[in-house]
């Protein structure tokens, strides 16, 4: 592998007594499409908000870019996009102004901005939405316009958090649709969250089973296939587990205010 | 999916670390513009809430002005009550708008925008100053119209160019000020019901202990020490000495000095608290 556009190695992050991230090491080649595996609490979205320097890890090292979170945020955040599960624009602006907003504070220089804008416009299908308040807009139309604004800083690394959840399958399949253009075309560098076992299992180049907290399994979805002699990703977690994906552990279902939170974003996106 | 093939122009990734360009003053300069800019563009969205604002302060100013403007005790020389009240709910608007910034950006939180902000390279500063000017933005516009309808209504401000600008400086400092308060009050609460209650908690005390309704001689001595630890107190004092021509002692750059550095205050606080904190 060439260096690594994501490295984590034994990472570790602990609320007080709980650790919600134990030990867990993988790398991202450039280029990738790379998802992080899991059931909700497992530790997925702990691990991509440290790689987005929004947590300092406890124990262990995370770079991105070959820059270390804990040490040059500011670089790291300045080479990376930046996807949260929750509806990141702001529903009180036009699809337009969002654009604008985010080429602005991702600091994009004023003399390309116009330029860079018009292309993600392209990219992501906007123009028809451009005038449209983003409240107004449906799941999928905010999807496409959260992937376009985190794309104006030309990101060498695009973090997803469970960028489909809420959506309904055609817009999953068009949001999956771009993001595949997106990294064959590109050459962007895709780390994605996902429950969604046959998302992953399409989209993602290799995969990284997490499960409380520790990284159980990693690999090409076909190899892990064959590995265990299943037909799906959902036995694949089975056999590593020993327990159903959709069995959640009651340490890790998060404060009312995430759970509100995540309860909003698919109300909204439905 | 297969390997990267041959980069698009459109959306090529620039797989060599890139540099941010401009120092950080410039960055906390464009990234503050940036925001209070938006702030001004959701005005525009939204005309209804401009209105909505504005009725709070005259309601106060025609209903409570006109009720008291006769009063003997709080007579000001030759100067109407209602005028005397006009930089009192003013300054008050402006800091309900203030104090409720923390209420939106603990939802902002809830809906992942403030996650989103914080991991672009917009230094915190600018975060916490683009969020104190977007309130200043708001508190301006809710100014202007106010200063409209009592120059319509007859109500007799002293009306001088540069009265009004610096009066309206006043108003944006010291909105801005009490807007990093309120993020400062949002780190420590993190909740929106808890926000609730401590945002009245000590928006109410700060407005009745100033002297945005009465004059300062009026108070018994305990209160009169309190208002004048109030920062609310030298806003309106200044406000009244610019737009009216009275005040507490017609000292205007004290009451700007006082004000500058309760902002100055707030700023480095929340800067240092919000948004981390908040997460």
């Amino acid at each position: 592998m060439n260096d690594p556009a994501v490295l984590v190695d034994d990472l570790v992050v602990r609320f007080g007594e709980l650790t919600a991230v134990g030990g867990v090491s993988f790398a991202v080649a450039p280029g990738e499409v790379f998802g992080l595996l899991g059931p909700n609490g497992a530790g997925k979205t702990t691990t991509i908000r440290v790689l987005t320097t929004l947590l300092a890890p406890t124990e262990g090292r995370a770079l991105v870019t070959g820059f270390d979170v804990r040490t040059q945020g500011l670089a790291v955040r300045a080479n990376i996009g930046y996807i949260p599960q929750a509806i990141s624009v702001d529903g009180a602006l036009t699809a337009y102004e969002n654009l604008d907003f985010y080429g602005r504070v991702t600091g994009v220089p004023r003399r390309e901005r116009r330029e860079r804008m018009a292309e993600a416009i392209e990219t992501m299908e906007l123009a028809p939405l451009l005038d449209r308040l983003a409240r107004t807009l449906s799941g999928g139309m905010l999807r496409r316009l959260e992937i376009a604004t985190a794309l104006l800083n030309r990101p060498a690394v695009l973090f997803l958090d469970e960028p489909t959840v809420g959506l309904d399958p055609t817009a999953r399949s068009m949001v999956w649709e771009r993001l595949d253009a997106l990294g064959e075309q590109a050459g962007t560098t895709i780390l994605v969250t996902t429950h969604i076992m046959e998302e992953a299992e399409r989209h993602c180049d290799r995969l990284a089973v997490i499960d409380r907290g520790r990284l159980v399994e990693q690999g090409e979805p076909a190899e892990l296939l064959l590995r265990h002699g299943v037909e799906s990703l959902e036995d694949v977690f089975t056999a590593v587990t020993g327990r159903p994906l959709d069995e959640e552990s009651e340490d890790h279902e998060g404060r009312l205010s995430d759970v509100r939170a995540q309860r909003s974003v698919a109300r909204r996106l439905g | 999916m297969s390997a990267p093939s041959a980069a698009s122009p459109a959306v090529s990734a620039d797989q060599r670390p890139r540099t941010l360009s401009g120092g950080p003053l410039a960055r906390v300069a464009a990234g503050t513009l940036a925001m209070a800019q938006a702030e001004m563009r959701k005005l525009r969205h939204d005309h209804l809430d401009i209105f909505t604002r504005s009725v709070q302060p005259l309601l106060w100013l025609f209903i409570f002005g006109t009720a008291l403007n006769n009063s003997r005790v709080l007579s000001v020389g030759r100067v109407e009550y209602r005028a005397y009240l006009t930089p009192g709910v003013m300054a008050q608007a402006a800091m309900f708008i203030a104090i409720f910034f923390g209420l939106a950006v603990i939802w902002e939180r809830d809906l992942g925008q403030l996650q989103r902000l914080l991991a672009t390279p917009l230094p915190r500063t600018a975060i916490v100053l683009g969020k104190a000017t977007g309130a200043g933005v708001r508190a301006l516009v809710q100014a202007i119209v106010l200063l409209v309808v009592v120059a319509v209504a007859g109500i007799g401000l002293r009306w001088s160019v540069a009265g009004v600008i610096g009066a309206l400086a006043m108003l944006i400092l010291a909105t801005g000020a009490f807007a990093c308060m309120s993020m400062l009050i949002a780190a420590a609460v993190k909740e929106r019901e808890r926000f609730m209650g401590i945002g009245q908690l000590i928006m109410m005390p700060l407005f009745f202990a100033s002297s945005a309704l009465y004059p300062l001689r009026i108070m018994p001595e305990w209160l009169r020490v309190v208002a004048h630890l109030n920062p609310l107190t030298y806003e309106v004092q200044g406000l009244r000495q610019m737009l009216v021509g009275v005040g507490g002692r017609g000292v205007v750059w004290l009451d700007f000095l006082v004000v500058i550095g309760f902002f100055a205050v707030m700023l480095a606080a929340a800067t240092r608290a919000y948004p981390k904190a908040i997460l």
